[in-house]
């Protein structure tokens, strides 16, 4: 009888809207991820003279000591920049929410800004400020006669990692701890526990659900990440392995496909143990509407060493801006701890030549960026919502975009689209700009769906059968009472996904095929290949960070705006 | 906006394919070239943007449109959209980029028009033999060096590609892969013919042992060098000649082993705009077109003679000064045969080992600068002996130029009937271990020799 009630309350709940949902962005998956990406990674499994299935090239992957070395590098280095992020954000998140701290909000914009790090500019910047002959080690060597190697090898890389990627930890760490039952702390103080104590015991475990979620994004980009190793020049990692062989090779050895797949499998994991450690700690998150932690007054000792903590932490993880900003008004810098003058003649090069660079990102980030959440939201109220066969198989698909490296993701879109003629003009699919922005779309959603899934975890579903009760058909309910209550999490997701694509290079770089459609990051590219580019690239490296800054600070007053309009400030 | 864009887009097509057919009509007439030139390019924008301007000028009916990629995915962005190409031209550097587009039949032969163009530029023809592309600007190679890193550090300067294995140098020097910059992959090879496979490796070896880094574009290097991240650099001549023009305190050197080579363009077969293509070509070759080499920003060798007296005091003649590239008698066709080998034996052998060559040269330049203070001739032998080991090479010339063994890096298996002996990554794994042996030996020896003479 029960089993007869379920089948027939699971029929009932298949309706054919989200049917119909499910399948359209099945499709939209398959045909732009799943199917470009198995095309590449097909080589991996062909033998070389004969093209037919083996396993040999694993073999072979595995029998090679560069590649375990590089193996081995990358999980070192993945590893020690999420300890290094941590210790980035675990004072900043901690300081913030858990004491009365002026310029709080200020301090959770800026941990955004490091994400936004131009691609090539970031290093770049980094060297001229922290390399060997940089303006720290400059001066110190000067002054005291000692240098210190922050940029050496897998050093160099560690640290540039953990300051792009910190913010993934300080935005959920926050998160978590401002959701923390006050009750629970209070328990415990009652019971005798203060202090360190307290937060060992009590706070970080209850905050350890935002730390993993961040902790496993930061393990995964820094695993894949192509760009930072290639611009320090330490190439025995893996990522950078790929590319070398994808890039210079191709097809005729396997080795950089095999590379790939080993990265696609080794993100998947770190998501599968990070998703199992969550599970585990779902209570956390059970009990709301505490109101956070208790915010305690710092007396003014403890002030003094608690704003020069963050402010320390905060110029570190400024400084490939600052140093960025420094290069796009430079003359000529070399050699020296500063610039040898300043003038305005980049920024007049960058508003001359650079305009259509600036609206492509606009129109293409923009876009790929509400595709994103269009489909987070869809997939997230699909997951949650509704009892549809697969649909846990959406978000692990959708999921597993996060390790597909860029490059692979270019190649395979021109292998599947190139053939493929656009109706009336005739030129190839793979031509369209709006393959651009598939492209850009695919590799964010990941982030966009995680914010949207848990915002929609904090919608209870009671509202829902509340709208449902007096009338409302399941389109005008998630229109107007799930789609708004979500819309803090939608924002942040837009956010993330519109300011890692605006600076997106290695899918781009493969599938521009004009200079009218490209982008501002392929602009970056180009600039930077000569002497005289430097400045320019510079400056237009800035007026990424400023539009992506610009976007965030925006979306964020718009979350803060909806939020008292529905009184749930607190 | 999205659909206005797209009615725009349409509109355009519509345009343009109007104008081809108008022009088809009136070609017999009118000879001037028009409609949309699509040119893949690895140069950069400092080049690219002079010449659009300067061509737009002189032919305002067409426009230009620059695609940036680097050479190798150039070559990968015409061989997979080769089904229904859009690009007209193929404008880079390295010449065998060319002549793998070359035999992949991608190219289409032209003779440029332009008359006073000599045979050859140091002692490399200037153009395809089979017109297949056409030189337009002649670099050489050569070392760049920052002034003030220089001074800072008290380092001479240097000359020779044999100064560069100098202890002085240990640290300083920067060079990018051979696999990964077509312009390093000549200077290596010029280097193994002009001083030949053995004596061409131990002097690689020898100047690697001494790298800081090694970049993984080509641009690093001389970014590097002008920012004083490194001191100096192993680059082709405009990439230095042109940052100096920018201002930055470096200058540049031409060894005696050296090559001139000439940069290229190329038409691409099924070119959608083959006339402007043509006329692009007779422009760079103009006496307009080759001017704009001498600007500050490019600063490349015109291949035409005439252009040199415009030239500014000091700018180097290959025509004139005949020491430039001619003791070297590059060959093209012995390059061809061991190409990809080269590459690779450079990764294993130097790229992915470079903290243990570079930890053996140090215990050797130890060993020796104690050894010239306290003569010991045992410890003289061990330090020989440490030295031929690191310059030892796991194949020899004849080897490196067996298509058995090219065959496992051919870019493209031709049937499945071509035998492959080995794996590539079978083969590397030997050569890295080879490598990864004999410099441990070698450090192991120097430490012996340095105990002698403590």
């Amino acid at each position: 009888m029960t089993s007869l009630a379920l089948t027939r309350d699971r029929i009932a709940r298949v309706r054919p809207g989200p049917a119909l949902a499910a399948l359209l962005i099945a499709a939209f998956l398959l045909l732009f991820l799943v199917v470009p990406v198995v095309q590449v990674i097909f080589v991996a499994f062909q033998d070389k003279t004969t093209g037919a299935f083996t396993l040999v090239n694993f073999a072979d992957f595995f029998r090679n000591d560069l590649f375990m070395r590089s193996f081995g590098n990358s999980v070192y280095v993945s590893a020690m920049s999420v300890v290094v992020a941590s210790l980035l954000a675990l004072p900043l998140a901690y300081l913030t929410t858990r004491f009365e701290f002026r310029g709080a909000v200020l301090i959770q914009s800026l941990g955004i800004i490091p994400l936004i790090m131009p691609p090539f500019i970031g290093a770049v910047a980094m060297q001229l400020l922290f390399g060997r002959n940089g303006t720290v080690n400059l001066l110190l060597r000067d002054h005291f006669g000692f240098s210190i190697p922050f940029m050496e090898g897998l050093n160099g890389v560690i640290f540039v990692q953990s300051i792009h990627y910190f913010p993934f930890i300080l935005i959920n760490l926050s998160a978590s701890l401002k959701i923390i039952d006050r009750a629970m702390e209070e328990s415990a103080q009652n019971l005798g526990c203060h202090g360190f104590r307290l937060f060992r015991r009590i706070v970080f475990p209850l905050a350890m659900p935002g730390y993993v979620a961040g902790a496993s994004l930061v393990f995964i980009k820094v695993f894949d990440d192509l760009g930072t190793p290639l611009l320090l020049n330490v190439n025995d990692m893996l990522a950078p392995q790929a590319y070398l062989r994808i890039s210079s090779i191709g097809i005729a050895d396997p080795m950089g496909y095999v590379i790939s797949v080993v990265l696609i499998a080794c993100s998947l994991l770190a998501l599968w143990v990070s998703a199992l450690a969550m599970r585990g700690k779902d209570y956390a998150t059970v009990q709301r509407g505490g109101g956070g932690l208790a915010k305690r007054r710092l007396k003014p000792l403890e002030l003094v060493a608690a704003y020069g903590i963050v402010l320390l932490i905060l110029v570190l993880v400024l400084a490939p801006h600052i140093g960025l900003g420094l290069l796009s008004f430079a003359t000529i810098w070399s050699f020296s701890p500063l610039p040898d003058a300043f003038t305005l003649k980049h920024y007049h090069t960058v508003f001359t030549e650079s305009g259509q660079y600036i609206t492509n990102t606009l129109l293409y980030a923009s876009l790929a960026a509400l595709l994103d959440v269009a489909i987070g939201t869809a997939i997230a109220y699909l997951v949650l919502r509704t009892k549809l066969p697969g649909r846990q198989w959406l978000d692990y698909v959708a999921m597993a975009a996060l390790a597909v490296p860029g490059v692979v993701l270019g190649i395979g879109y021109l292998r599947s689209f190139y053939g493929v003629p656009m109706p009336f003009s005739g030129q190839p699919l793979s031509n369209f700009w709006l393959i651009l922005v598939f492209a850009l779309a695919i590799r964010r959603l990941p982030y966009a769906l995680r914010a949207c899934t848990a915002a929609l975890q904090q919608v209870s579903s009671s509202l829902e059968e509340a709208a449902e009760n007096l009338g409302a058909t399941k389109l005008r309910t998630v229109g107007r009472i799930v789609v708004p209550l979500m819309s803090g999490g939608i924002l942040a997701g837009f956010v993330t996904s519109f300011a890692t694509a605006a600076v997106e290079l290695s899918a781009t770089i493969m599938l521009v095929h004009s200079q009218s459609d490209a982008p501002l990051a392929y602009g970056l590219y180009v600039y930077m290949q000569s002497a005289a580019g430097r400045g320019p690239g510079a400056a237009l490296g800035i007026f990424a960070v400023i539009i992506v800054g610009l976007g965030t600070y925006l979306s964020h007053v718009v979350i803060e705006r909806g939020r008292r309009e529905r009184g749930q400030d607190h | 906006m999205l659909r206005t864009t797209l009615a725009r887009r349409t509109l355009g097509n519509a345009a343009a394919a109007l104008a081809v057919l108008l022009l088809s009509g009136t070609a017999a007439f009118a000879q001037e070239a028009s409609g949309k030139l699509v040119i893949v390019t690895s140069f950069p924008k400092d080049l690219t943007t002079a010449y659009q301007q300067a061509f737009q000028k002189a032919y305002p009916k067409v426009t230009v449109e620059i695609l940036n990629r680097n050479t190798n995915a150039g070559v990968k962005y015409l061989q997979e959209t080769a089904s229904n190409n859009g690009v007209d031209l193929f404008w880079a550097s390295a010449p065998d980029a060319f002549e793998v587009l070359k035999s992949a039949q991608l190219l289409q032969p032209y003779k440029p028009k332009v008359e006073g163009i000599p045979e050859k530029v140091g002692a490399y023809p200037v153009n395809d033999p089979e017109g297949m592309y056409a030189g337009f600007a002649a670099s050489g190679y050569g070392i760049m060096w920052n002034t003030r890193y220089m001074k800072a550090n008290d380092l001479p300067v240097p000359k020779e590609w044999a100064d560069l294995t100098k202890p002085a140098y240990y640290d300083h020097v920067a060079i990018s892969a051979p696999s990964r910059s077509g312009t390093t992959h000549l200077t290596i090879e010029t280097i193994l013919q002009g001083e030949g496979w053995e004596k061409g490796w131990r002097t690689n070896k020898e100047m690697a042992g001494n790298y800081r880094t090694i970049t993984e574009r080509s641009f690093g290097v001389p970014d590097g060098v002008n920012s004083g991240a490194f001191g100096v650099g192993i680059v082709i001549d405009f990439f230095a000649l042109s940052s100096q023009a920018s201002g930055f305190p470096v200058e540049f050197a031409y060894p005696t082993v050296t090559t001139i080579v000439p940069a290229n363009i190329g038409v691409v077969k099924n070119a959608p705009n083959k006339a402007a293509a043509e006329t692009f070509v007779d422009f760079l070759l103009s006496p307009k077109g080759q001017e704009v080499l001498l600007e500050p920003a490019i600063r490349r060798l015109p291949v035409n003679p005439a252009t040199y007296e415009k030239a500014p005091a000091g700018y180097p003649n290959p025509f004139k000064d005949k020491s430039l590239g001619a003791q070297v008698n590059f060959d093209v066709n012995v390059s061809q045969a061991r190409y990809n080998v080269v590459d690779a034996l450079f990764d294993q052998l130097i790229t992915f080992q470079l903290d243990d060559l570079k930890a053996a040269t140090k215990a050797i330049q130890q060993g020796e600068a104690a050894l010239a203070k306290k003569p010991n001739d045992k410890a003289k032998a061990l330090l020989a002996e440490a030295r031929d080991l690191v310059a030892a090479m796991p194949v020899t010339a004849e080897q490196a130029a067996d298509p058995q063994l090219a065959g496992a890096f051919t870019v493209e298996r031709k049937s499945a009937k071509d035998a492959v002996p080995e794996r590539q990554a079978q083969i590397e794994q030997k050569w890295a271990a080879f490598a990864k042996e004999n410099y441990a030996a070698a450090r192991k020896k120097a430490d012996e020799a340095m105990a002698l003479v403590r």
